[in-house]
């Protein structure tokens, strides 16, 4: 079997459609490691994508009013139980352009592989960018993830971003995000992230919200289990008139897991306005009880409560 | 034998006597009131027969259905055909109302229990049970999903209080609901008009069962603030 049918056995296990691929209306880019493997592209959708010494290096450019109608699939991933792989993107929508990015990340089996994924991203005018990563990880946690992610939105701009990681073992994870929100620019950054054993999670997104009349949210979820730790830190700061920021993190433990969360806002405009909103504990007490007084044990219980943030 | 029989339930906390040798019983298919002021035990009571958590009977027992449930769990309890609707139904993230509905009994069609409740299935069933839903149609939804578990008893904690209370009309439908079902109700309340719904009723005052018998009979007492526990201490605060 090839490297590409490897790799696609794997994201279909993981709950990719595979058949994606062979659909010439859908744009899609898989790499394993340092190599590309496969690359479609669509009208309308400039891609540079080329392999470094260290990862692969993406450039995407959509031109002023070109919307791009299916989601673009991104899929990256180390099959080995070892490697490297540095992503670098660096996507730009013109004014009024828009996308959908559905990115898949898959190491089934790693045991010292570290992912790092640099991002820059600069959304125009009226522009949207949609961005969803979710991850595959396998069951041994010998895995480091490094996402990283700098985005500026334009004027009436819309960037939506959401990251999966709660199949198999986080690992150690460590994401930076900061988006900066122009005037009327709306962003919403989503988390949900399952640890379990010795997971290290860290989470620090930061909104910008430097236009007035800009909205920004935060949103984060985890869910702890054994002795996983996770660190959440959601900064907003609104220095124009009539910002509107909110962070809102829920974090539930169980077992001897350790969780925190750091919101930081800030405000430099009287006429701005960021709130903040964080639950950290066990599961709910009145949520458990009533899930059993409709017939379900403790632990069915905390599956469907857990399962639930993580949705 | 009645289908929840009690007798000389006590139950302290924080040596404050709450329950006093309480003695209580509903038939089965029996709608029964339970009439009270704030403060008197009424959720107490119903937290108890449930099983909620750090309540267990001080001495007394609580009999089900012919099995002592003093010591089972929540679940277990549930399973026996016992279940509950709190007075303040809680939000759930990430579960809709369709999953919610037929979380247990996966065949129960939830749009049948939501109609029942006086929802459009169509307008609610993709709907989360989270903070989007108001306070009346979290209770709607609630009582769909208890009906769908076709309970033997159901204790209803006072459906007819709160910010978004359920209209006089509305509960008399869900009540209709459960007697179609087969289902015995404790349906418990502060309101005399209320009680009258149910089959039989009984007026709890610092947790006493201070009079019982007809509904009329019971509102009637309960009206005219007589009782004897309290000399009207408790009972006259409406
Ligand atoms: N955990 C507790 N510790 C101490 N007192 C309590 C506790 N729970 C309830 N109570 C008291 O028990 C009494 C009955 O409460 P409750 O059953 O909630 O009344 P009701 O539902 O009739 O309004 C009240 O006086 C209340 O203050
Ligand atoms: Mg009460």
């Amino acid at each position: 079997m090839s490297e590409l049918d490897d790799l696609m056995k794997a994201y279909g296990e993981a709950g990719g459609d595979k058949a994606v691929l062979e659909n010439t209306e859908i744009a899609h880019l898989v790499a394993s490691g340092r190599k590309l493997l496969s690359m479609k592209n669509v009208k309308g959708l400039e891609v540079d994508a080329r392999e470094t010494l260290t990862g692969i290096s993406v450039k995407v450019t959509i031109k002023e009013g070109v919307k791009i109608k299916n989601p673009v699939h991104l899929c990256f991933g180390i099959l080995h139980n070892k490697g490297t792989q540095k992503i670098k993107m660096d996507v730009k929508l013109e004014k009024n352009a828009s996308a959908y990015f559905i990115a898949h990340c898959i190491f089934p089996k790693a045991e010292k592989v570290k992912h790092i994924m640099d991002a820059v991203a600069e959304v125009g005018e009226n522009a949207e960018m949609r961005y969803s990563e979710t991850h595959y990880h396998g069951l041994y946690g010998g895995i480091e993830v490094i996402p990283k992610a700098v985005v500026k939105v334009g004027k009436n701009g819309r960037y939506f971003t959401d990251f999966n990681l709660i199949t198999g073992r986080v690992g150690s994870l460590a994401i930076d995000y900061e988006v900066e929100a122009g005037e009327n620019a709306v962003t919403e950054l989503t988390a949900r992230v399952f640890g379990h054993a010795n997971d290290e999670i860290k989470i620090k997104e930061k909104v910008v919200l430097t236009g007035e009349n800009s909205r920004g949210l935060i949103k984060t979820r985890v869910a702890l289990e054994d002795e996983a730790k996770a660190e959440v830190t959601g900064i907003t700061e609104g220095s124009a008139a009539g910002a509107r920021g909110h962070v809102d993190c829920v974090e539930i433990v169980k077992d001897n897991a350790v969780a925190s969360a750091i919101p930081v806002v800030k405000v430099t405009n009287p006429l701005a306005k960021v709130t903040h909103e964080a639950a950290i504990g066990s599961v709910d007490k009145r949520q458990l009880e009533t899930l059993m007084a409709h017939g379900l044990t403790f632990e069915e219980a905390v599956d469907i409560i857990v399962k639930g943030i993580l949705k | 034998m009645a289908l929840l029989e009690i007798t000389g339930l006590t139950y302290m906390t924080h040596g404050k006597e709450i329950l006093s040798g309480l003695s209580f019983s509903i038939e089965a298919s029996e709608v029964h009131a339970l009439l009270g002021t704030n403060g008197t035990g009424k959720s107490t009571l119903a937290y108890l027969i449930m099983g909620c958590e750090g309540y267990r009977p001080t001495s007394g027992e609580i009999v089900f259905d012919g099995n002592v449930i003093n010591d089972l769990k929540i679940h277990e309890r549930a399973r026996l055909g016992i279940t509950m609707a709190w007075q303040e139904p809680v939000r759930f993230e990430g579960i809709s109302v369709k999953d919610y509905i037929t979380i247990k009994n996966k065949d129960a069609d939830p749009a049948y229990y939501l109609e029942m409740v006086g929802l459009h299935p169509e307008l609610y069933l993709l709907r989360m049970v989270d903070k989007s839903l108001s306070g009346g149609e979290r209770k709607r939804i609630e009582l769909a999903s208890i009906l769908a578990l076709n309970p033997k008893l159901a204790i209803l904690d006072e459906p007819d209080s709160g910010i978004d209370m359920l209209s006089t009309q509305d509960i008399i439908n869900v009540i209709n609901a459960f007697k179609k079902n087969g289902s015995a109700v404790l349906l418990i309340t502060h309101r005399e008009e209320i009680a009258l719904i149910a089959d039989k009723a009984s007026q709890i005052c610092r947790g006493k069962i201070v009079c019982a018998g007809s509904p009329r009979e019971v509102a009637e007492y309960y009206k005219a603030r007589k009782c004897l526990v309290c000399d009207g201490e408790v009972c006259a605060y409406v």
